[in-house]
């Protein structure tokens, strides 16, 4: 296998950062998904559009503020820098910050529709039975909204592996650090190495079918479409 | 069909068959003069200019793959010898059109003083080149700090941009202090445009001559033609000039 020190470091920091993005955004998008579900606010809208925007963004959009805020002139990195934290283009802490951007709506989607599935009922039922907010949600909307989870971690996951635009745009293109395998095959293609870029291209789709395979005969099963 | 639909689709079709149109494919960091002398171009002739900008082995791998280009304005030579050797391009065509220069640059002003000072020195956090196995000005900038025994110590502070614009864009953003791009992208005229820099000499890095080349697409296209010889002449060379490189 044509496969070098460089391609392998690209494959195992790419599922270290799908992994990571997608342990983040299950816990930050659950509340998300949650309010959106159970609100009745004005803001529901405004919220749920920006929570999609990264569905109908070119992801070079993402990554050109992102390299501007997150750069020492910027909003964000002026705060990074004040908190002595420096500033996280280039650094491995930036692609996760972007990934989270990037993979948002699709934890949150799916998790907003199987929340929203479930209804009040189960939850009245819960609470004549004098179960408190966070008991009701844990043994009862956890389970009954595990589909959903699943989706959601699934997609979160494998559309950061699929991430290119935005690490491009702050990543350096530093092995080991910031050169996932989308950038990788990119450097391939543009260097002439068409083998070393068949054999991870030829990966990613496979790892992309087996994935939503997986996903879709899941589902095949069990209730609700989201 | 409706009526208007068909009139809509006679224009299009019979519009780009009927001028004498070139597609070119041009290498990043000749954006600039290929912006000056585009108009030029197309006021001297009547001929109609399409350009492309980007990396050359992206170019290349869309040359083997049918790209529509007519002829391509490589950032180095050994991708258009390439081509010909592997029958995409019209044998003998081949021609340097530019040398380019290497800079080393930065956003801010007075942060380079004219000299390798500031690179020695080390005080900075992220030093921006370009991907050099696809970028020949990435490839120069890894010679010069070889020559000036710097490529250990700047070994963790390197970050690559794919092309020789996103090198400029790290710089420009200020995520990189410096960094080495092409004259071309700072420079008009004698003057630096923003920021400061240091002229790389041209003993410390192998020379970056830049071949145009005639693709087999482009092999009868008298717009083609017209652009070959206009970039070889005095109104073009004036142009390319002004922006640093040499001929």
């Amino acid at each position: 296998m044509p496969l070098t020190q460089n391609d392998l470091d690209a494959i195992l920091l790419t599922l270290k950062l799908a992994s990571l993005t997608t342990l983040l955004l299950l816990l930050i998008g659950t509340p998300i998904a949650w309010w959106l579900a159970r609100t009745a606010s004005w803001l529901k809208r405004p919220i749920g559009a920006i929570v999609a925007l990264p569905l109908v963004l070119p992801p070079t959009v993402l990554g050109f503020y992102l390299l501007v805020s997150m750069g020492p002139n910027g909003f964000f990195g002026q705060l990074t820098q004040s908190l002595g934290l420096g500033t996280f283009t280039f650094t491995f802490t930036g692609l996760v910050i972007g990934s989270l951007f990037y993979s948002l709506p699709f934890t949150v989607q799916p998790l907003q529709n199987a929340f929203e599935a479930i209804g009040r009922a189960p939850l009245e039922a819960a609470a004549t039975l004098r179960a408190g907010p966070w008991d009701s949600f844990f043994s009862v909307v956890v389970p009954l909204a595990r589909p959903g989870f699943i989706t959601a971690a699934v997609l979160s996951f494998a559309h950061t592996v699929g991430e290119f635009g935005v690490v491009l745009m702050i990543g350096g293109n530093i092995p080991g650090k910031t050169q996932v395998v989308s950038v990788q095959i990119y450097n391939h293609v543009e260097t002439m190495e068409y083998a070393q870029a068949h054999w991870l291209a030829g990966g990613m789709l496979a790892f992309a079918f087996i994935v939503l395979l997986a996903l879709y005969s899941g589902r095949a099963g069990k209730l609700r479409a989201w | 069909m409706p009526r208007q639909l068909v009139l809509l689709l006679t224009v299009l079709l019979t519009g780009s068959a009927l001028a004498d149109e070139v597609h070119v494919a041009v290498a990043a960091n000749f954006t600039a003069p290929f912006k000056a002398i585009a108009p030029a171009f197309e006021q001297a002739t009547g001929h109609k200019l399409v350009a492309s900008f980007g990396a050359t082995g992206q170019f290349y791998a869309q040359i083997n793959n049918g790209a529509p280009f007519d002829l391509l304005l490589a950032a180095d030579s050994s991708t258009p010898a390439r081509l010909e050797r592997e029958g995409q391009a019209v044998a003998d065509s081949r021609f340097t059109y530019a040398i380019g220069s290497l800079v080393l640059w930065s956003a801010t002003a007075g942060y380079l003083d004219g000299s390798d000072a500031a690179l020695k020195a080390g005080q900075f956090k992220h030093l921006a080149i370009a991907n050099p196995k696809a970028a020949p000005y990435g490839l120069a900038a890894t010679q010069v700090l070889a020559k000036l025994g710097l490529s250990e110590a700047t070994q963790g502070k390197r970050v690559e941009g794919q092309s020789i614009t996103q090198t400029y864009q790290f710089i420009a953003t200020g995520n990189a202090e410096l960094g080495f791009v092409a004259l071309s992208q700072v420079y008009k005229d004698g003057q630096l445009n923003s920021g400061s820099a240091w002229i790389v000499p041209s003993a410390l890095y192998e020379p970056i001559k830049q071949d145009a080349v005639l693709l087999k697409r482009g092999e009868h296209n008298p717009a083609a033609a017209a652009l070959m010889d206009y970039l070889k002449g005095a109104q073009a060379t004036r142009i390319i000039r002004a922006y640093g490189y040499t001929q």
